[in-house]
């Protein structure tokens, strides 16, 4: 069976089993829509909270960030689980605890003010569909790559199926389907780690590879990496701290990631679709735990592509190139420009003597024709011995497209572990479960967002059960279709938006949502004020640098890190203010001191009781 | 009215009971702050901010600041939610058992 055949076969069950999923898990009240009717075991909510977290950018470019980053790459590892301490300590079993359905729920009934809910429901509302719209591209993605379908129909495709489960099941159907999910994506992505561990150090644990001596030479991979980096002009693989990422903007940006990732309204809601508190504790446990099956392998992942690839590829004519080589140059994630001898090239940007001699590129986001031009005239120069055409590597290096396109480690893992088609099929299959699980816990933030808390909360507070579950339908099928057409019509910043989606995260919620359950002076007009002042700094600065050409002005922190000064700012106007202001009512007191109790299963503020499960 | 069982049965204005609930609240905040301590030194410390200087030292073929960066300050995240989560459900225990001693103990069922 081809590769093709295999993909289409794993992909076809993988979706067959998401729909069966959905339908067995249909629901029929507000409370199984939006929190699973709080019946999800912690170890089950703990597992589809990591497939929720782990995201098509997780699962196929985590690993070729952190392969062309080195040590620098360990900010995004330690940002992307170092929140879940945060979120397990400081948040969790205190919003469970309050019980209610959403995080603007939370921040309206702990200040006291529809107004800090709607600014918490157009936050939660940026976050979400910023990151959807990635994740919808994604699914495209996998899809034309693996499938050869074009990228429309593939986010078609994607967004049928979420379509179906998520209005026909809910957080309920989201969760299990999600759990099923999450065995597929780390299924696929672990059998290509070990496998690439064994061919290169004989070790089947990748961790553990990752430390070892290499098989070829018994020189420890890594100080062959720094060895092979310094050689050929890249940074220091293992080195930290390499311009421009110096020790601050490091540190600012791990915080960022670290804090935002604990405000992030996806992963927050998760925690309130367990039984109890101490079930909620389990969860993050668990949540984290799984999360770490991926996080520490994706490393070892790039130590040893990046190895193989330097290996399999410089110094190489196109005869003793690889097959994988050949197969991905089809689709412009790598190119290769050769200088006229015939061998291929591979040099960083670090040495500027060898730097223009560098042959491996990428096709980025020019056209298949764009390409083909710079291939034809970069021929004509050679052929003519720089006479006519033109010399496309000075092309390409000046739109900064140097080096493969990162998304190869992942997608070619198997292939230069040499495992067999159905593993490859597999590979597609788990990007599609990352990007999928992602998507729906997001597309159903927004739903919660919009008709649980604008609707339900702020302008039809009457209204009946039946009525607000059509409403939650009814917009998760709309958002669905918003979140669609922008993976069809990307936007040209959503690369760029994903990544102070968690700037933003941390300056806005984080801070109001912390000192609303551990003070019981913060009044609404400090919250709110600090609020303002954290999300209107960080998108200040933010849009400023990236498109305003702003220098970075503040201590020379780039705007990806950011969101930990909003967050600092945040905090300090908040508490500045506090004692100028009064105090929360004695309702809202109380309502602290019973967060503060976390011993009881129940709400403490007691919700219209849904049909009991 | 499941949600409502304790405050019913427990009076919160007795002194042993407001007593008890700020001992437990302050053990919480205790250990939380203890973890969140080791988070800060593992991830931002260990990881970031003397990432330089550990990895003058090697553990098997990593230097330590980028093992940390990259494997250790994961498996130490893990290990503190674990920590926490048997700490404070045990804790929610005992608290459970220490309201339980006071209701028992009660002048009475009718407080005035």
């Amino acid at each position: 069976m081809s590769v093709k055949a295999w993909t289409f076969l794993f992909v076809a069950l993988s979706f067959a089993g998401y729909l069966l999923i959905a339908w067995l898990c249909r629901v029929r009240d507000t409370s199984g829509f939006y929190v699973a009717g709080r019946g999800v075991p912690a170890a089950a909510n703990g597992m589809a909270t990591a497939a929720d977290w782990m995201s098509a950018a997780s699962f196929i470019s985590m690993s070729g960030l952190i392969s062309t980053l080195g040590y620098t790459g360990g900010m995004y590892l330690m940002g992307w689980t170092g929140g879940y301490v945060l979120l397990a300590l400081l948040l969790a079993p205190y919003l469970r605890k309050f019980g209610h359905y959403t995080v603007p729920d939370f921040v309206g009934d702990r200040y006291e003010s529809n107004a800090a809910r709607l600014v918490a429901v157009v936050c939660a509302i940026f976050v979400s569909f910023t990151y959807v719209a990635g994740q919808m591209r994604g699914v495209g993605i996998v899809f034309s790559r693996f499938l050869e379908v074009d990228i429309t129909v593939g986010v078609v495709i994607g967004m049928a199926i979420v379509f179906v489960y998520a209005t026909l099941g809910g957080m309920k159907g989201i969760t299990w389907t999600q759990v099923a999910q999450y065995w597929v994506l780390i299924t696929a992505f672990l059998i290509p780690a070990v496998a690439i561990s064994f061919k290169l150090t004989g070790q089947v644990v990748p961790q553990l590879g990752m430390g070892s001596a290499l098989l070829a030479d018994s020189v420890p991979l890594l100080s062959k990496l720094d060895q092979l980096h310094a050689d050929l002009g890249f940074a220091s693989y293992t080195e930290p701290f390499t311009e421009p990422w110096n020790k601050l903007n490091v540190f600012c940006v791990t915080l960022a990631l670290m804090v935002g990732t604990a405000g992030l309204p996806h992963v927050i809601v998760r925690f309130y679709t367990v039984k109890s508190v101490a079930a909620a504790r389990w969860s993050a446990f668990w949540a984290l735990l799984f999360i770490s099956a991926l996080y520490l392998t994706a490393p070892a992942t790039a130590a040893f592509a990046r190895y193989y690839m330097i290996e399999s590829l410089h110094g190489k004519s196109a005869a003793e190139l690889p097959e994988w080589f050949h197969n991905w140059r089809r689709t412009g994630l790598i190119l290769w420009l050769d200088d006229g001898d015939g061998r291929l090239a591979y040099y960083g940007e670090r040495d500027a003597s060898l730097a223009p001699r560098n042959e491996v590129f990428r096709g980025g986001a020019l056209g298949a024709t764009e390409l083909a031009d710079i291939e034809v005239a970069h021929q004509r120069w050679l052929d003519s011995g720089g006479a006519v055409g033109a010399d496309g590597r000075t092309l390409l290096r000046t739109r900064n497209l140097s080096g493969p396109d990162q998304d190869i480690i992942v997608l070619a893992t198997p292939e230069m572990a040499n495992l067999a088609g159905w593993i490859v099929a597999l590979v597609a299959a788990g990007g599609l479960a990352a990007a999928l699980s992602t998507a729906s816990g997001l597309l159903l933030v927004i739903s919660s967002s919009v008709a649980h808390d604008l609707y339900y909360r702020i302008i039809n507070p009457v209204a009946a059960e039946a009525q607000r579950l059509v409403i939650g339908r009814v917009v998760i099928g709309l958002a669905v279709v918003v979140a669609g057409l922008l993976g069809i019509f990307p936007p040209g910043f959503v690369s760029q938006v994903v990544a102070f989606a968690f700037g933003l995260a941390a300056a806005s919620f984080f801070p109001a949502i912390v000192l609303g359950i551990f003070s019981k002076r913060v009044g609404t007009v400090p919250a709110m004020a600090g609020m303002i002042a954290g999300i209107g700094f960080t998108a200040g600065y933010i849009v400023g640098s990236v498109y305003g050409g702003m220098p970075s002005w503040c201590f020379g922190i780039g705007p990806q890190g950011i969101g930990s000064v909003g967050m600092a700012l945040n905090f300090t106007v908040t508490l500045l203010l506090t004692p100028l202001f009064p105090g929360p009512s004695q309702a809202v007191c109380d309502l602290i001191e019973t967060i503060h109790e976390p011993e009881d299963a129940g709400p403490a503020v007691r919700i219209e009781v849904a049909a009991e499960h | 009215m499941r949600d409502t069982r304790d405050r019913a049965t427990v009076d919160v204005r007795d002194p042993r009971v407001v007593e008890a609930i700020g001992r437990y609240w302050r053990h919480n905040v205790r250990i939380m702050a203890g973890l969140l301590v080791i988070w800060a030194a593992a991830g931002l410390g260990c990881g970031v901010l003397f990432a330089d200087v550990l990895n003058q030292y090697r553990l098997g073929g990593f230097p330590l600041g980028f093992w940390f960066a990259q494997q250790g300050s994961i498996l130490v995240f893990v290990l503190l939610i674990l920590i926490y989560a048997t700490l404070l459900n045990r804790l929610d225990a005992q608290h459970h058992v220490e309201l339980e001693r006071i209701r028992r103990t009660a002048p009475g069922d009718s407080q005035p």
